[in-house]
């Protein structure tokens, strides 16, 4: 007979709810194609062709092409790698940073944590899309920029969630054991507390991942992200856009990509926060 | 109410001014130092001083923090670099376009999504709120600038009913909401979806109190309990969500005014922060700081109007 585990549990609960498998199929599909842009690629993505501008799907350029006549499939496929990257960089290097940030300021107490919070509290008053802007002021443009831009961005949220539940969990009764048993603050922080971090840290990584995409998006779309002509989805919708009369197509897709990719990774993070740690759903 | 309401002003007014004072710091972390950044790698360590002495960023740190904060005082936020004319003044004359964007979409959402919320709590797990779940996922995960391109290619290229550019005429009703239709829409949707969820989330939770039972042994016809006592109780959570979404609705402004492009102060900060304008970006950046915490506070002062639990905290 096979053992039960929280594990095999949780898998189960996450496989139960069909949006998240979805979500899970989706985001899985997207890495691949990211991956294996430059195998599956019908056309090099920033190849011109100007006999062929503007036209619409077709079975040579299954997408159409766009104002240059370059193949808009491929340049997906190819935008799709960047857009993941960024995401998942600045995502994890939030995550990281903003852990341990918070989970030591919570455990630290005093007018340090209390500064840290406040600080935290004003950064976030901000909307994420213009504290985006601010960073890209500060920073400039290009991808490393863009990913330490959307990485700061997301630094207070994480600092907030971990010492929330670092709060919450300093509280909880074994790790008054712990301490009892001689541990020193520290030790008990990182050995005991951080651990349980993960669950709800995890949960957000994947929602905030789906909210880094579209902040990526936005800001390329705005101007600031990758440079022309290399493509990624956003900077690929602000030039379709301008030729939205003549071929709406390249407009409708690569928004279409971007569209794609937040609802993959929200229906993931939706499925962990269901499987994980409930206590986190907000007025859903 | 009137203490409660007086207190909640009070605690905003500290928070604007650590709001201030993080934008003073922010503005002055770039690396090399603002007039570096604005100049560019090729300038000369001449220009760069000019720069610095023109800004006042060569004072001693506490003075500019002084100037500052006693310039916001008094409403100078410096002037622009770029036209030289006051930021102050142009955030102004942009505000109220962003104004009625945001009320508009604030509008729209409340109007389609509480009853949304309300229809999907009253049809729980039937076909319709299924589908009216989908829907609003769809309305969540949407960026509203692509939702802003579709409406534009449907409505304005293909069927020619609303513009695609611009603001109108502030003076004519008409011509403002006849510009003011398709943007805020496209940023009211992703509210109204929110809003639906929440809504309906609420009253599901609001239904099974026990109160409700107490009202229908009293006789109340179905209708006077749902309206009268489950809404107005979940109401609270309606507002809470309105005001956690401000934040979301201002970052969205600005991207759809540049998608229609209408003026505004998101146009205004993008332009900014195209040209380097220093001034103009922190002037805007205050005045989203601003507005984020001003709902916030409204939101509070309408618990204690809602809920009266609340006012005798």
């Amino acid at each position: 007979m096979k053992q039960r585990s929280p594990w095999r549990d949780g898998l189960r609960a996450f496989a139960r709810s069909r949006t998240a498998v979805v979500g899970l199929l989706l985001a899985a599909s997207l890495v691949i194609a990211a991956a294996l842009a430059s195998v599956v690629s019908p056309f090099d993505p920033l190849e011109m062709n100007m006999k062929e501008r503007l036209s619409r799907p077709s079975p040579t350029h299954l997408l159409g092409t766009d104002q240059y006549g370059r193949d808009v499939l491929s340049r997906i496929l190819h935008g799709t790698g960047v857009s993941l990257i960024v995401s998942f960089f600045s995502i994890a290097i939030a995550a990281t940073v903003g852990t341990v940030v918070g989970c030591l300021s919570a455990y630290r107490g005093g007018i340090p944590d209390l500064i840290v919070a406040k600080l935290v509290d004003a950064l976030m008053s901000f909307p994420t899309l213009i504290l985006g802007l601010l960073v890209v002021a500060l920073l400039g443009g290009g991808v490393v920029k863009l990913t330490l831009t959307v990485s700061v961005t997301f630094l207070p949220r994480f600092v907030r969630l971990a010492r929330g539940e670092t709060l919450r969990i300093r509280e909880l009764q074994y790790i008054e054991a712990a301490r009892a048993l001689g541990s020193s603050r520290l030790r008990v922080a990182l050995r005991h507390v951080m651990p349980n971090l993960l669950g709800s840290t995890l949960v957000m990584v994947a929602l905030w991942m789906a909210a880094a995409i579209r902040i990526e998006a936005s800001l390329s779309f705005l101007g600031f992200g990758v440079n022309p002509p290399n493509p990624t989805w956003g900077n690929m919708l602000r030039e379709a856009v301008r030729w939205l009369s003549s071929n709406p197509w390249t407009s409708i897709f690569a928004g279409g990509a971007i569209f794609t990719a937040v609802l993959a990774f929200n229906l993931v993070g939706d499925g962990l926060r269901d499987m994980l740690a409930p206590r986190l759903r907000g007025p859903d | 109410m009137l203490r409660y309401a007086i207190r909640s002003i009070l605690v905003t007014i500290p928070l604007l001014l650590i709001l201030a004072t993080v934008v003073f710091f922010a503005m002055r972390a770039v690396p090399g130092g603002p007039a570096y950044a604005i100049l560019g790698e090729q300038a000369s360590a001449e220009a760069i001083a000019a720069l610095e002495q023109r800004l006042g960023l060569d004072r001693p740190l506490l003075e500019q923090y002084w100037k500052y904060i006693s310039g916001l005082l008094t409403g100078d936020l410096g002037t622009s670099l770029f036209n030289r004319l006051p930021v102050g003044r142009q955030l102004l004359q942009s505000l109220p376009y962003t104004a009625e964007l945001a009320g508009a979409s604030m509008a729209i959402a409340l109007l389609l999504g509480i009853p949304a919320g309300i229809w999907m709590a009253t049809r729980r797990n039937t076909v319709g709120d299924y589908v009216a779940r989908v829907l609003s996922l769809v309305g969540l995960t949407i960026p509203e600038f692509y939702l802003g391109v579709l409406l534009i290619m449907v409505f304005s290229l293909q069927l020619d009913w609303f513009p695609m550019l611009g603001a109108g005429d502030l003076a004519s009703t008409a011509s403002t909401l006849h510009h003011l239709f398709l943007p805020s829409l496209a940023l009211g949707l992703t509210l109204t979806s929110f809003i639906a969820r929440a809504t309906r989330a609420n009253l599901l939770e609001v239904l099974s109190e026990d109160y409700l039972n107490t009202a229908r042994a009293k006789g109340l016809p179905e209708r006077r309990v749902l309206l009268k006592h489950a809404l107005r109780n979940s109401l609270t959570a309606t507002v809470t969500v309105v005001g956690m979404y401000t934040a979301l609705l201002l970052g969205g402004a600005v991207m759809v005014e540049t998608v229609f492009t209408r003026p505004g102060i998101g146009k205004l900060l993008v332009e900014a922060v195209y040209q380097r304008d220093y001034p103009m970006i922190q002037g805007g950046l205050l005045l989203f700081a601003a507005c984020v915490a001003s709902a916030n506070m409204l939101v509070d002062i309408s618990y204690g109007f809602l809920d009266p639990r609340i006012r005798y905290d």
